[in-house]
């Protein structure tokens, strides 16, 4: 007797009564729900253990980039603040961790979680009065911040003035480096995923996103929130901050360089908003990209704008929103 | 009457440019009444709310919650002595479910404080809440995303994030409106309990004929003013009343 065999999802058997529930029957089962996790976990551990010693420092750097735009997309997405704060919080990371280690003679290990807080502390403080602003007003007054900062150096001739503060201590074993920054993207990436989707402050950020008035009715000091939702992104930017100036041994004005507020924003169209993978996966194309594109000197800027504009106009879905879709409607074969 | 002063409203005052919205309204309402706030449309019924609850800023007056002047506090700080409020245009949180709904006002200093630390899992509290006002007829519901929800179940949802703060007081903004005559008819009874339960009530209404039923008093509001206010009984025989929504003349039936 020949056996009939037919096509089926996968994934509609597995979710009952609503989004949040699930009913699981096999390990395929088990295995299609925590396949992405598992593939994100085991490519940014083995990513730099098998590529050459210059893209490991690429991808180092592409790390920094990355918490960024994880920082930009939990702000956007799920507490409804456009920030494009991203040089101010590196600018500032990398400046107090310099400081802290070129003047009090801490040890990067010590002065990068201490720029870490410090500094998201600092930021918090700075964009308090602009909390109550809305979408792009906000945005501005974020851009802002480290344009200033950077003329103030300058002018003012602090911290070292145009010449930074030279000669830090940097991390020299290269596993350390490297490690270190892709083990916190996870932690972060998953610790925020936890976040937003299932505690109860994570419900309250995206009900700021959703309904602000409702969170005013529901007896909720909005800034208060507000506030906290940007000293975790801003805690993610100066760690990265503090992390480059560690890097390259030099804490500079390049640090409050306007590219760390705007490759977010690229990352997340390129990655596909909505979701936080997707700013993830977005930065983790464009900076190799941008390096790839290095040999055509300084074409290399209309290739890069040539891709965005590419994303832009044909695939406003972006890369992982189109790939989850992909993943979604997997069939399997079923006997019938 | 010894019957305790819960809200006490002083020569309120709002214009937007050259509009009088709300225009000298003072009123008292005592705790355990349900008062009826009606007016023809414009009238400044919602931003009468609007003033008491703190989400605009008042021109002039005063408002005396528990004997304590809340004129310039902030709207949050209102909500959490216990003055909740739902809003005419529905606010829930669409990409959620609806049960998640509940979870920022049981989040609030004050859901902590009534609770005494013995809230428990603030999901399982919200699906009580819920199945309390009438989710409970269909189990899935609560799990829906609010987005999906029928207006029916939204107006229910916006009276759960008021009682989830176990307040004294809830102004609840046209409740009634754009629901069939049989949700009407389900609503009154829940307004009911709630008066039994202790809470004070605002009902700002269109549908007069159900408010009437369940309401002590009855406010009217005519261009931003108190035209009269009195119980059911008084004004549904008040010329003024009738002028103020017919325009006067003839006479109609008044449902």
């Amino acid at each position: 007797m020949m056996q009939e065999l037919r096509k089926e999802r996968l994934d509609r058997g597995i979710k009952v009564r609503a989004d949040s529930i699930y009913a699981i029957s096999s390990l395929k089962e088990i295995m299609f729900l925590m396949g992405p996790g598992l593939i994100l976990v085991f490519g940014l551990l083995v990513l730099p253990a098998v590529v050459s010693p210059y893209w490991q420092r690429v991808l180092c750097i592409a790390g920094v980039y990355v918490l960024l735009s994880i920082s930009f997309g939990f702000l956007a997405n799920y507490v409804g603040l456009v920030c494009l704060g991203g040089a101010l919080f590196v600018g500032v990371g990398g400046y107090l961790s310099g400081i802290l280690n070129a003047y009090f003679g801490l040890s990067p290990l010590l002065a990068i979680p201490l720029a870490t807080v410090a500094g998201a502390f600092i930021c918090t403080l700075l964009l308090l009065p602009c909390l109550p602003l809305r979408g792009v007003y906000f945005a501005i007054i974020s851009f802002v911040y480290p344009l200033l900062a950077g003329r103030l150096i300058a002018a003012t001739g602090v911290f070292g003035g145009t010449d930074g503060i030279a000669e830090l201590d940097v991390l020299t074993n290269k596993w350390v480096n490297i490690y270190l920054i892709f083990i916190l993207i996870l932690v972060v990436v998953f610790g925020i995923s936890r976040l937003v989707n299932y505690e109860d402050l994570g419900l309250v950020f995206r009900g700021v996103k959703d309904n602000e008035q409702a969170i005013t009715a529901s007896g909720l000091n909005i800034t208060f929130y507000k506030a906290q939702a940007v000293f975790i992104g801003a805690a993610l930017g100066c760690f990265g901050g503090a992390y480059l100036s560690h890097l390259y041994g030099w804490a500079g004005m390049s640090l409050f360089a306007i590219d760390f507020s705007i490759l977010p924003v690229a990352a997340t169209v390129v990655g596909g908003s909505g979701i936080l993978y997707g700013p993830l996966l977005g930065a983790f194309l464009l900076i190799p990209i941008s390096e790839a594109l290095r040999a055509f000197g300084t074409l290399r800027i209309v290739f890069y704008a040539i891709v965005l504009v590419f994303f832009v106009v044909f695939w406003t879905e972006g890369v992982l929103e189109y790939v989850r879709r992909k993943y979604e409607q997997f069939e399997h074969w079923v006997r019938v | 009457m010894n019957k305790e002063l819960l809200l006490q409203v002083k020569d309120l005052c709002k214009s937007f440019g050259g509009v009088k919205a709300v225009n000298n309204v003072s009123f008292d309402l005592y705790r355990g009444d349900i008062m009826g706030i009606i007016g023809p449309n414009g009238s400044g019924k919602t931003t009468l709310n609007n003033l008491i609850t703190g989400f605009i800023k008042k021109d002039s007056g005063k408002v005396y919650f528990k004997g304590k002047d809340i004129s310039s506090w902030p709207a949050y700080k209102i909500v959490d002595a216990g003055l909740a409020r739902t809003f005419q245009l529905l606010r829930p949180y669409p990409t959620l479910p609806a049960f998640k709904n509940l979870i920022p006002p049981l989040y609030s200093p004050r859901a902590r404080r009534t609770s005494r630390g013995k809230l428990g899992d603030r999901a399982a509290v919200s699906i009580d809440i819920l199945e309390e006002v009438g989710f409970e007829r269909d189990a899935r519901v609560p799990y829906k995303l609010a987005g999906a929800l029928p207006l029916g179940y939204l107006k229910r949802l916006e009276l759960c994030r008021c009682l989830a703060l176990k307040p004294e007081l809830i102004i609840c903004d046209e409740v009634f409106s754009g629901l069939s005559m049989s949700e009407i008819a389900s609503m009154v009874p829940l307004m009911e309990r709630l008066q039994r339960e202790g809470i004070t009530l605002i009902m700002v209404e269109h549908r007069l004929r159900e408010l009437f039923k369940i309401a002590n008093r009855v406010l009217v509001l005519n261009f931003g003013e108190k035209i009269t206010e009195g119980s059911p009984q008084e004004i549904f025989n008040d010329e003024k009343v009738k002028e103020a929504y017919f325009g006067g003349g003839e006479t109609y039936v008044f449902s």
